[in-house]
């Protein structure tokens, strides 16, 4: 009872707060008593800790803090003998409070490529300009529960959208006015990589969209900044207000982090990282950031493997991250990361003390789990000095707890927030938990009294018949009712006393009588532990990347001599030949080479080749098009590199090397491609093969006029229409040029940055093109504009105009027999490599397709049995020929000495059918190797097996389980939106 | 090269755009001298004669007499095989994939047996001309889509149109069956993944009151017509096969199970993904399965990089029937089936096992094998002179096809592209 009264009161003062307020009902009232705890174990910090300490408060505000705090006159003292009190948590990644985002209309069939809004900058998704203050409504029913789990503060932003505005930092204090708990209306400023629903505004479509658009953003808040726009953007305009904020972005998992890091490093700021919980996988690459992190707890389930045939769905990347990911936040502390939880991904707040715990048990210290529920938050906020600690002068936020609060056994008591106390559950509530006796109208009854303490159940026997029972207990009552036979309904009600284990009161019989009965205990409470949740499974290694076919350790280069093989050169097949490689070049070639310390490899009947190269692939892509605007020159490949697509190792099975990941065909110009080394085990950087030349994407034809599915409002929708968007976008660019070369300020546009690139030769085009009357259009265009196109990838009908491709000086970089898959390719013929050949064009076999990648030498092949070409020259379709039109054949694209050791090891004639890759390298270090592969395969089952084992325990240990689900990868072509 | 051009040379004055033209029947008697002769039931004949009359296979062997009459082709240092045979494809029903206009292949329709893919079957389909410069002379014409898609026909790809082109007038009947998991529905808010299909069951069991109405009406006194039950007749009185397209382990068991149970008398497995686990069981029931191509990625992320081009071989070594179709492809691509069983060779199958996959075991399969799909006398003269090894797209250089003993055209509309356009660089001196 004193304490409701307390919080009456207290609540009374904080409505008083502004004392210029003029008050009509009363009379003016200020409380300036004190509230002091004593005797309880004080985590001021979650390294500063007070055994036996005193806080006190007043005014919603920690007054002192110690061991020896002198108590006022004018204080409630409550003794906290043998309880903890720690900071409250603190949430910088919330929702709560915000009203969510209204998914815009449906739309019709065609895409919307104009901004909804004026005034704003002009892309929809770009509203910095948002605040979440203005939607922000104190919701009482969602604050108790984030206090139950132990939040006092959190900071809270809309979650929608590229750039989503700042966020609201609010104190769960459902006493007080906003005036009160509002404790910053712009405390951040937020952004993702996802755009927004409330607006249909077709681009970014994709991740390097995404990523282009937040580069574009801050190139022209410089250009408005310098005063260079006339008129106003209420976008650029908050976007500079908000600047001094902490910068927040909500990138997740997958290399998301690095992604968004790389932003900032351009425009140098630093970002706070809402993280993926996958960390642990690149720890390094995620400290090398240097950023904070905001981390979810968002540790899946166990699949539920129990019905085999459903089991063999989830792959093994997907068992073993639900072993490790409760790891993460660990191997973040270990490695020095600094970071805060957040509740973001967590059904519901009451997960929090469960993945803490799990976290703790898989060896985060607990140390380091506070600081991230407080310190951390409070400092990636900036309010240090207001919340997050019980440093005199910060807000009076902190819990009560039974004991250490990241123990199972623990209860949580209490939670204050501004000084105004919240019961999670009442400490002076008696545990009654038991074994009791009790007799009543002659019979013996038995009750076992289970359950959580605050919330307890019962188990009653007649002898030893059971009889159904409820019980109820609160604030020292117990209400115990039962019926026998039906119809005798048995009420008992007894006040718990502080004195004796046993309970008195009073029971009315079926009959209305009532008696005084007793229930007496006699025994003690005996909890079962029936979760093994807490115990620590053992962990998986982590592979590179962390996948199936990952390798524990990163493969090394090494010194190798290949003795004795049938060594295909740039130009000749040399039989019973020897290469020797060093250093990750090719040293010699030449027979009866010496090791020299190398490692010998028996090549005798075997064939040794240059390692194949793809010019035309999309693998190891997260996204493949921005199909939101018909150019798209801005993004670029390299900001969308999978590393842990299997395709990669497949691809090495298949004795591929290097391969240009190109953007797809959806619009005219598409985006910057990157030129990888399948380096299974690097990071996304380091698959990017250094220094190599820029190329990007364009496209023609049925895909750019969108013409096969319903689309008719983006232009082009004709051929025709496809060279005006090429004339219109060089010409621009060319004048942006020739500005920009004068010395005249620009508005520094990455889109036609690059296309000045092309303009100036120092970017090479690769063209997805079929038919022959926009392949001569292009290399007019071409012409026009003083470049020379580089390559025409499909270039179906290529052969129809070979001598006028020869006479440009463009490559033909086409499919070996593709052809009647849609109306542009009715003349495509298998013979097209072939006639170009023979005209003098640099043809080269493509893929885009991760099917038929891994097996490119059959289709070099095929350019034997069509229109018979020489199986030198068919082999460089696949090798010199795309290093060629890659412009690196100096340094890969066949066997000669002093280029990179990108080698396969062949145990058959390379462009047969029966030919299998033995060994694949890359600068001399062995990617793939097919007795390798052999054990992994083995241990792949092993390991599967192992945690199939670990989660038919974790089921039936009572754990929570998830349906088996197959994550699967969606593989890509060109047209793939 | 030189030799190549020679071709080209001669290849000019008979240039046209329209399709080939169906070869007239056999005349006179026919004899192939001095081949390797794979005759596709595991066998080759070094030296081979093989002479045909009236579209048969007379004699073959390498100690006959040669004969004096009729064309004699020196076939010395080359190769002679079976026409291949391709099951389950939409050859002819679909000419440009993304032209909705010029496809025939599926109707709408959840069970519908009675719908016949022979009806839309375009006999001068330029993709099925395609066909025939690789080896690939017969083909199953299978509708697609729905649950039980149609009736499928075998047929041969040198014909005037349907009627002409049929051999095996109504084969089969093409049933879908359900998967244990489903795509995740984005419409439903559900993740992009795979998840377990909860309505399996109930699908199955639609499946399989379908059939057994089937099964009784075909039992006599309805009062009204039922075509779709009517046309699956066939099923149980051993006239037609049933292809069953499974691909998961639970799936192929309860589909050949309730199958069998209810009747159907020929069950043909098509893809059987997972056969290899239940090859045992696949035995037991006397089911041969057209398994999937090779040339295809691994359904799962922890599968051996290899495992497609393997499969073949597993089912084989397990004892099993098989023979191989690629009817998740583009039909265009069906003439790359030589070069499957080439692949399939490579995982270490034995060449002439790898090629019964594409001749004796599939037309054993399809029930064809009384006249197609090995040299034996008695049998249709539908075969081909190749270069070389046909299974090796390097060597895969038809010299000579015959359908029926008829001496069936190797041009294409892309062969003539092929040579229009050389001839227009030759005319221009280069």
């Amino acid at each position: 009872m004193k304490l409701v009264a307390l919080a009456f009161f207290l609540g009374g003062a904080f409505l008083m707060a502004q004392d210029y307020f003029p008050k009509n009902d009363g009379v003016k009232t200020k409380n300036n008593n004190y509230t002091a705890f004593t005797n309880a174990k004080i985590y001021v910090t979650p390294t500063q800790i007070i055994q036996n300490g005193t806080l006190l408060i007043q005014d919603g505000k920690v007054v002192q803090v110690g061991k020896s705090v002198s108590i006022p006159k004018n204080a409630i003292v409550e003794d906290l003998q043998g309880n903890y009190i720690y900071p409250s948590f603190i949430d910088a990644f919330s929702d709560y409070g915000v009203a969510k985002p209204k998914k815009a209309d449906g739309g019709g069939r065609s895409a919307q490529y104009d901004p909804s809004r004026e005034g704003f900058y002009w892309n929809d998704h770009i509203m910095p300009e948002n605040n979440a203050i203005s939607g922000f409504s104190y919701d009482s029913k969602k604050a108790e529960e984030l206090r139950k789990a132990g939040f006092g503060v959190v900071n809270s932003h809309i979650q929608d959208g590229i750039a989503r505005g700042t966020g609201v930092l609010v104190a769960l204090n459902d006493k007080a006015s906003e005036s009160q708990r509002i404790l910053s209306d712009k405390s951040a400023q937020y952004f993702s990589f996802d755009k927004s629903i409330t607006s249909r505004q077709s681009y970014p479509t994709s991740i390097m969209g995404a990523t282009a658009l937040m580069r574009q953003l801050y190139y022209d808040l410089d250009w408005y900044n310098k005063g260079n726009v006339e008129t106003t953007d209420r976008s650029l305009e908050a976007l500079e207000g908000n600047k001094g904020l902490s910068q927040i972005f909500a990138a997740g998992g997958n290399g998301n982090i690095l992604r968004a890091d790389k932003i900032g490093d351009l425009f140098g700021i630093q970002y706070t990282i809402l993280a993926g919980g996958d960390e642990y996988e690149r720890v390094a690459d995620v400290k090398a950031t240097n950023a904070r992190l905001i981390v979810p707890l968002n540790f899946p389930d166990a699949y539920d493997v129990s019905n085999p045939y459903e089991a063999q769905y989830v792959a093994l990347k997907d068992m073993r991250h639900w072993n490790l990911a409760p790891s993460n936040p660990k191997v973040l502390e270990d490695n020095g990361i600094q970071f805060s939880f957040t509740l973001h991904e967590l059904k519901s707040p009451s997960d929090l003390s469960s993945k803490l715990m799990k976290a703790i048990t898989y060896g985060l210290s607990k140390t380091k789990a506070l600081e991230a529920l407080t310190t951390v938050p409070a400092s990636i906020l900036g309010k240090s000095s207001d919340i997050g600690s019980l440093q005199p002068g910060s807000q009076a936020n902190f819990l009560i707890a039974s004991g250490d609060i990241f123990e199972k056994e623990t209860t949580l008591y209490e939670n204050w927030v501004q000084g105004v106390k919240n019961v999670i559950q009442s400490k002076d509530q008696k545990d009654i938990r038991g074994e009791y006796t009790v007799s009543i109208n002659g019979q013996n009854y038995t009750a076992s009294i289970t359950g959580e303490a605050n919330k307890p159940k019962v188990e009653l026997k007649k002898g030893t018949e059971k009889v159904d029972a409820k019980l109820e207990y609160s604030t020292d009552w117990l209400n115990l009712s039962f019926s026998e036979n039906g119809t005798e309904s048995y009420r008992f009600a007894g006040k718990v006393s502080s004195d004796s284990q046993n309970i008195g009161g009073k029971i009315v019989l079926p009959n209305g009588t009532e008696t005084t009965v007793t229930l007496t205990q006699s025994g003690p409470f005996k909890e079962t532990s029936k979760s093994s949740s807490t115990q620590k499974p053992q962990l998986m290694a982590v592979t590179y990347p962390n996948v199936s076919y990952g390798y524990k350790t990163k493969p090394q280069q090494e010194n190798i001599l290949f003795k004795n093989a049938t060594v295909w050169t740039g130009n000749a097949i040399l039989e019973n030949t020897d290469v020797l490689i060093k250093n990750g070049k090719i040293d010699k070639v030449g027979k009866d080479l010496r090791a020299g310390g190398a490692k010998t490899v028996d090549a005798t009947g075997k064939h040794l080749t240059s390692g194949i190269i793809d010019e035309h692939t999309h693998i190891a892509a997260l996204s493949i098009n921005e199909a939101g605007h018909n150019s798209s020159a801005e993004v670029r490949m390299k900001d969308a590199i999978d590393p842990k697509d299997l395709d990669i190792y497949r691809n090495l099975a298949g004795g591929v090397t290097t391969v240009q990941l190109l953007h797809g065909s959806a619009n005219p110009i598409g985006g910057r491609s990157a030129i990888l080394r399948l380096k299974w085990g690097e990071n996304a950087d380091g698959l990017v093969f250094p220094d190599s030349p820029k190329f990007i994407k364009f496209a023609l034809g049925e895909n750019v006029k969108q013409s096969n599915w319903n689309s008719y409002s983006r232009f082009p929708q004709t051929r025709m229409g496809v060279e005006q968007v090429y004339t219109d976008y060089f010409q621009r660019a060319k004048e942006y040029d020739a500005k920009k070369k004068s010395g005249q300020p620009v508005r520094y546009d990455e889109e036609m940055e690059v296309l000045s690139e092309i303009l100036n030769s120092e970017r090479f085009i690769s063209c997805h093109s079929y038919v022959q009357s926009e392949i001569n259009m292009m290399m007019k265009v071409a012409e026009k504009f003083g470049f020379r196109m580089n390559t025409f990838t499909h270039i179906l009908e290529g052969y129809k105009l070979a001598d006028k491709m020869a006479e440009h000086g463009v490559g033909g970089s086409t499919f070996s027999d593709w052809w009647a898959y849609k109306f542009e390719v009715n003349d495509a013929i298998p013979y097209n490599a072939a006639i170009m050949a023979s005209q003098g064009v640099t043809v080269a076999i493509n893929s885009d397709d991760a099917e038929m990648s891994r097996r490119l030498n059959q289709e070099a092949g095929k350019t034997v049995k069509y229109g018979g070409m020489s199986e030198i020259e068919a082999w460089k379709t696949v090798t010199l020929n795309p290093a060629k039109l890659l412009h690196l054949d100096d340094r890969v694209g066949s066997i000669e000495e002093g280029k990179d050791a990108d080698l396969v090891l062949w145990n058959a004639h390379p462009l047969s059918i029966y030919a299998k890759a033995e060994k694949t390298l890359i600068e001399g270090t062995v990617y793939f190797d097919i007795e390798k592969d052999q054990a992994i395969r083995e241990s792949v089952q092993q390991e599967r097996n192992q945690l199939i084992n670990m989660m038919l325990n974790e089921k039936e240990n009572g754990g929570k389980t998830q349906t088996p689900v197959q994550n699967k990868k969606e593989r890509f072509e060109c047209e793939t939106l | 090269m030189k030799k190549l051009f020679l071709i080209i040379a001669i290849g000019f004055g008979v240039i046209t755009n329209a399709q080939q033209t169906p070869a007239p029947a056999q005349t006179e008697q026919i004899a192939i001298f001095g081949a390797t002769a794979h005759i596709g039931n595991g066998e080759v004949i070094e030296n081979c004669t093989i002479i045909f009359n009236d579209g048969k296979i007379a004699a073959i062997g390498s100690d006959l007499m040669a004969p004096t009459i009729g064309t004699m082709i020196n076939a010395q240092g080359k190769h002679v095989y079976p026409g291949f045979i391709a099951p389950s494809k939409s050859l002819g029903l679909v000419e440009v994939d993304a032209v909705r206009a010029s496809n025939d292949q599926d109707e709408i329709g959840e069970m519908i047996p009675n719908v016949r893919s022979i009806i839309a079957y375009n006999a001068e389909s330029k993709v099925v001309e395609s066909m025939r410069p690789n080896g690939v002379l017969l083909g199953q014409i299978t509708p697609r889509g729905g649950r039980i898609s149609g009736t499928s026909t075998i047929v041969q790809f040198d014909a005037w149109n349907w009627e002409d082109a049929a051999v095996k007038l109504d084969d089969g009947i093409h049933l879908n069956w359900p998967s244990l998991f489903r795509k995740g529905s984005s419409w439903l808010g559900e993740p992009n993944a795979f998840l377990p299909n909860k309505n399996y069951q109930e699908q199955v069991d639609e499946v399989q009151t379908f059939i057994q109405n089937a099964k009784a009406y075909g039992g006599g006194n309805a009062q009204e017509t039922h075509l779709p039950f009517a046309a699956m007749k066939g099923i149980f009185d051993g006239s037609q096969r049933l292809y069953i397209h499974a691909n998961g382990e639970k799936e192929i068991m309860d589909a050949i199970t309730i199958a069998k149970k209810i009747g159907v008398t020929h069950i043909v497995l098509v893809g059987g993904y997972r056969a290899h686990k239940v090859a045992d069981f696949l035995k037991e029931h006397n089911v041969s399965v057209l398994v999937s191509q090779p040339h295809a990625l691994p359904q799962f992320d922890d599968d051996d990089y290899d495992f497609p081009y393997k499969l073949p071989k597993l089912l084989v070594d397990a004892g099993l029937l098989v023979g191989l179709q690629n009817e998740s492809m583009s039909n265009f691509q069906t003439r790359n089936l030589p070069f499957y069983a080439g692949q399939v060779a490579g995982q270490g199958l034995d060449k002439e096992k790898a090629l019964q996959l594409l001749t004796g075991n599939t037309a054993k399969i399809l029930g064809i094998d009384a006249h197609y799909g090995t040299l034996e006398v008695g049998k249709s003269a539908t075969l081909f002179i190749s270069e070389g090894d046909a299974l090796d797209m390097r060597t895969n250089q038809l010299i000579k096809a015959f359908i029926d003993g008829r001496d069936i055209s190797l041009e294409t509309h892309q062969t003539e592209l092929w040579k229009r356009y050389m001839g227009k660089y030759e005319n221009q001196g280069k």
